[in-house]
């Protein structure tokens, strides 16, 4: 089922979706992959506050290629997110709402989407072109020295995801597959 | 003997890392969009129309295919007659990566120690491979390599008596394992053979074969169109969301080896397989 989803995802609308819906999301959400969540994991462990409030947002797993001049962002598709499995349950546990990258994810992160009733999307691989077009502005809110992992803020419109893990746990690609296998 | 400036080298890598990560080769360009006539699945069909309208936007704007611009695989063929003047070569080829992914908005990707993990910054230094051939002419083949697929490669030192069984099943396995990772539809680059290092080599440069081309031996054509048949049964498809296009192609690279040995690498790679060459 085609949806348009606003940013941040409210409660009902991260439970009302389900694995194998097509998803349009606009508004707020915030880049982070392995070294921007390392880093968070290590602030929390020294009991630090996140340089961001992730209660009730999206992280999505991506490292844009530098901005052209007059351009918002450069190429801006997902990378892999099972780097992030290891951080993603406490960051889940904390609030975190949604997760937008690309790949499996372990079974320890799959239990945390359904105890928080949160979302895993999985945006198109190589798509970084395309998808930069949905994004309409672009800042970075941490770590930037980090350079392209550092923590941005991005407003996207109709951003264009797939539900692959939803809050009941069903998930998409242990059971896509199956469909085509010959 | 020929006298061969390696600015010119510089000069040539730098285009090559531009112009490679905002235009896939034409092989790969007619690979997708018979994909897309191919593919069964209609969430399939819609990624994969978005993979073709990804690539008309990447050319037409510059903005590269892919966020993950690469770590800069280059492999240079030397004529054993080219004498290099005006620098090291070594030197050349990074500087070219480095205005290439600098002055070309490329992400920069590298960093400088494996587990201390600070970025260089300029996405040097390279993966040098190099060949000496007879001639006076330097050929550069570069492919800019993404790592969401490259950490899905396989090696496998199999036993002789497990054969080409042996092998087809080890190509299944590392392709079903790496699933949705990998962003298929994938390019599966096979070694068969030599040595273990030797055979990583060659799964990485049938990677830069032109997709089209099916190997020049027999038996090994046959396992390339077989192989590629069978995973394309696997059912993962586009974007591992389910279909038939699981791959568009598999190429295969063998070498002698070991009385004792079977090595088998599958290095595999992304739709967005980036190859391109130069001649100097």
């Amino acid at each position: 089922m085609d949806r348009h989803i606003n940013l941040p995802l409210t409660d009902t609308d991260a439970r009302s979706l389900r694995a194998g819906d097509y998803v349009y999301l606009t508004g707020v959400l915030y880049t982070a992959r392995d070294a921007a969540h390392k880093r968070m994991y290590e602030a929390l462990d020294a009991g630090q506050e996140l340089p961001v409030d992730l209660n009730g947002q999206v992280v999505y797993y991506l490292g844009p290629t530098p901005a052209r001049p007059g351009h918002v962002i450069g190429s801006a598709g997902p990378t892999t997110s099972s780097r992030m499995d290891k951080y993603a349950p406490r960051l889940l546990d904390l609030g975190l709402k949604g997760m937008v990258g690309k790949g499996k994810r372990t079974q320890e992160v799959i239990d945390a989407v359904v105890r928080n009733g949160a979302v895993y999307f999985a945006a198109v691989g190589g798509a970084g072109a395309l998808l930069s077009k949905c994004i309409k502005e672009a800042e970075v809110v941490a770590y930037d020295d980090l350079g392209t992992e550092a923590i941005r803020r991005l407003r996207v419109e109709n951003l264009p995801v797939i539900v692959v893990i939803d809050s009941e746990g069903t998930n998409l690609y242990a059971t896509a597959a199956d469909q085509w296998k010959k | 003997m020929r006298n061969v400036d390696v600015s010119l080298v510089t000069a040539a890598i730098r285009e090559m890392c531009i112009e490679v990560n905002h235009k896939l080769s034409p092989d790969m360009a007619g690979k997708l969009a018979e994909a897309k006539e191919r593919e069964e699945s209609p969430l399939g069909r819609q990624i994969l129309g978005q993979l073709i309208e990804n690539m008309d936007i990447a050319q037409k704007e510059m903005i590269p295919i892919c966020q993950d611009t690469g770590m800069a695989v280059v492999f240079i063929e030397v004529g054993q007659d080219v004498h290099f003047e005006g620098g090291n070569i070594e030197d050349a080829v990074n500087e070219g990566v480095r205005r290439g992914y600098t002055e070309g908005y490329l992400r920069k990707s590298v960093v400088r120690d494996p587990l201390e993990r600070v970025n260089t910054g300029d996405n040097t230094p390279a993966v040098i491979h190099y060949s000496i051939v007879p001639g006076e002419n330097v050929k550069i083949t570069l492919a800019p390599k993404g790592f969401g697929s490259e950490n899905m490669s396989r090696l496998f030192m199999l036993k002789p008596a497990q054969g080409i069984e042996g092998v087809k099943e080890a190509v299944l396995t590392a392709v079903a394992d790496a699933g949705p990772n990998a962003c298929p539809p994938m390019v599966v680059g096979v070694g068969i053979g030599g040595t273990f290092e030797k055979c990583a080599l060659m799964a990485k440069k049938a990677l830069t074969r032109n997709v089209n081309e099916r190997s020049k031996i027999p038996y090994v054509a046959e396992l390339e169109t077989e192989l590629l048949d069978k995973i394309n049964c696997l059912g993962l498809g586009p974007g591992g969301l389910g279909g038939r296009m699981t791959a568009v192609n598999v190429a295969v690279e063998t070498y002698p080896t070991h009385i004792a040995g079977l090595p088998v690498a599958v290095n595999i790679c992304c739709h967005v397989n980036r190859h391109i060459v130069r001649e100097i």
